[in-house]
C-alpha cells in the first residue's frame, strides 16, 4: 500500500477497473471502496456494463466468418472487385440507355479521366479507319515497339496477348497524352473489328472502371497505380469489350505502373 | 498464407465484434472489416513490424470516422422504435445497452469499446484515436456516466429497491 489516505479519484476507479492501476495502487482502492459504498455501487454499476457488453457482442466473434471476409479470398479481391466494378458500371450504363458519361464510383474528379478518354476516344476514331498507315511501328516489331514505347511513357509498356479474344496486335505508336506521352496499341480481328489500348501516365492513382461513348465507340477507362487505360472498341458489343478490357487488365497488373 | 496474413487472419472475429458494436448495423459493419482487410493487406509492405492489432483497430476505426463523414451529407434513415415489448430479459438487456451505444458520441463509444470489450490500453487508445491518454481517460468517464444514465432511465423498474 501507499497512502491510504490519499483520496481515490474517480480516474482512479475507472483504472481500477480496467486494469491501468499502478499494482501498489489497487490495495488503496480496495479498502477505500469497503468504505465508500457509493463509489462500490458505481465500480459495481461499471462491471456489469462490461458484463453486458460482452454478453451482447461476444457471439459476434464466435460466428462463422463470412466468406466474403476470408483472407483468401480478400488476397484476390482487386481482381474481383474490378470485375464486379467493370460488370456494374456497364449494366448501369445499359440501364439508363446510354446517357453519354457514366461515373461509377467518385475517385477522380470528372474532368480529368474525361479529357483522358476522349483523347483516347479521339485517336481511336482517327486510326482505326487507316488502312494503310494505322501504326508506326507493326506488330512484327514488338519487341523494339515495347522499348520505344515504355522509354518514351515513362513505365514498362507491354502489348497484352488478347489471342484468347480473337484479337491480334496490328501494331502501335506514340502520341501525345493529357500530362505525358501517350501509348497507343491496335488490335484486329479476323472481321477486321479494331480495338485500341490508349495508356499514358494519369493524375488518379486508382480507380473502378467507367463506360464512356461517342458515335458509334466505346470506351472503358481506368486507372491503376498512377497509370489511366482506355480501351477503345465497336460500341455495338459491351460484352466484348468488357472481355477483352478484363483480358487488358489481367495482364497490366503484372507490369505495374 | 504467410505469418502476416495469419496474424490479420487471426483479428477477423474481434474487428467484427468491435464494428458491430460501433455500428450496430450488420452488414455495415463487415463492410467496413472487409473494407479494413483490404486496406491492411494491400498495405503490408508499408507494415513494418509493431503491434497489428492496434493497426487494425486504427484503420478501422479511420474508416468508420470517413465513412459518417461521407454519410452526414446524405439523409439518413434511422429505426425511431426498437419495438420488442416481450422480450426476456437478457435480450431486453442486451437491447438496452446496443441502444445506450447508439446515443453515445462516436469517440466515446469507440474508446469505451476497445477499452472494455476489446481490451485495449489507454495507451492504445490513445494511439489509435490519435490523442492523449488524458483525453482518452476523459472519454471514458463520460462513456460510462452517459450510458449508466441511458440505461437506468431506460428501465426504471428493474432497478432495485433497497
Amino acid at each position: 500500500m501507499t497512502n491510504p489516505n490519499i483520496p481515490v479519484t474517480e480516474d482512479e476507479l475507472h483504472a481500477y477497473i480496467d486494469n491501468e492501476l499502478p499494482a501498489e495502487r489497487r490495495g488503496d482502492v480496495e479498502a477505500w471502496l469497503a468504505t465508500h459504498p457509493d463509489d462500490a455501487e458505481q465500480v459495481r454499476a461499471w462491471r456489469t456494463m462490461a458484463d453486458a457488453l460482452h454478453a451482447r457482442y461476444d457471439s459476434v466473434a464466435d460466428e462463422t466468418v463470412p466468406k466474403r471476409l476470408e483472407i483468401e479470398q480478400l488476397v484476390r479481391q482487386p481482381r474481383k472487385w474490378m470485375y464486379g466494378a467493370i460488370a456494374a458500371t456497364l449494366m448501369a450504363f445499359v440501364a439508363g440507355g446510354g446517357a453519354g458519361w457514366l461515373a461509377h464510383g467518385a475517385a477522380a474528379s470528372p474532368s480529368s479521366f474525361q479529357n483522358f478518354t476522349l483523347d483516347a476516344l479521339e485517336a481511336h476514331r482517327l486510326y482505326v479507319v487507316e488502312v494503310r498507315h494505322p501504326v508506326e511501328v507493326e506488330a512484327s516489331e514488338r519487341a523494339h515497339m515495347q522499348q520505344w514505347l515504355s522509354k518514351r511513357v515513362g513505365y514498362t509498356i507491354k502489348a497484352p496477348e488478347l489471342d484468347g479474344a480473337g484479337l491480334k496486335l496490328v501494331g502501335g505508336r506514340l502520341l501525345p497524352g493529357p500530362q505525358a506521352p501517350a501509348a497507343f496499341l491496335m488490335y484486329e480481328s479476323p472481321t477486321g473489328e479494331r480495338y485500341t489500348l490508349y495508356t499514358s501516365r494519369a493524375t488518379t492513382q486508382t480507380t473502378q472502371m467507367r463506360y464512356a461513348t461517342r458515335a458509334n465507340d466505346g470506351a472503358l477507362y481506368w486507372a491503376d497505380r498512377g497509370v489511366g487505360y482506355v480501351l477503345s472498341g465497336p460500341e455495338s458489343n459491351k460484352d466484348r469489350l468488357q472481355q477483352v478490357a478484363r483480358s487488358v487488365y489481367d495482364q497490366t497488373e503484372k507490369n505495374g505502373g | 498464407m504467410n505469418t502476416f496474413h495469419e496474424s490479420v487472419e487471426a483479428m477477423i472475429p474481434a474487428l467484427r465484434r468491435y464494428a458491430r458494436a460501433l455500428v450496430r448495423d450488420a452488414d455495415i459493419a463487415d463492410d467496413l472489416v472487409q473494407d479494413t482487410l483490404v486496406r491492411a493487406l494491400r498495405s503490408e509492405r508499408l507494415f513494418l513490424g509493431g503491434d497489428i492489432r492496434s493497426w487494425l483497430y486504427t484503420i478501422l476505426t479511420n474508416l468508420n470516422r470517413n465513412r459518417r463523414r461521407s454519410l452526414a451529407r446524405k439523409p439518413q434513415f434511422t429505426q425511431l422504435l426498437d419495438t420488442a415489448a416481450d422480450a426476456s430479459g437478457t435480450e431486453a438487456e442486451s437491447r438496452d445497452i446496443a441502444r445506450a451505444l447508439a446515443t453515445l458520441a462516436e469517440e466515446q463509444r469507440s474508446v469505451l469499446l476497445l477499452v472494455t470489450l476489446e481490451g485495449l490500453s489507454y495507451r492504445e487508445v490513445a494511439d489509435i484515436q490519435g490523442v492523449p491518454i488524458g483525453t482518452v481517460m476523459s472519454r471514458l468517464a463520460r462513456a460510462r456516466a452517459h450510458v449508466k444514465a441511458s440505461i437506468e432511465g431506460q428501465r426504471p423498474a428493474l432497478r432495485r429497491v433497497k
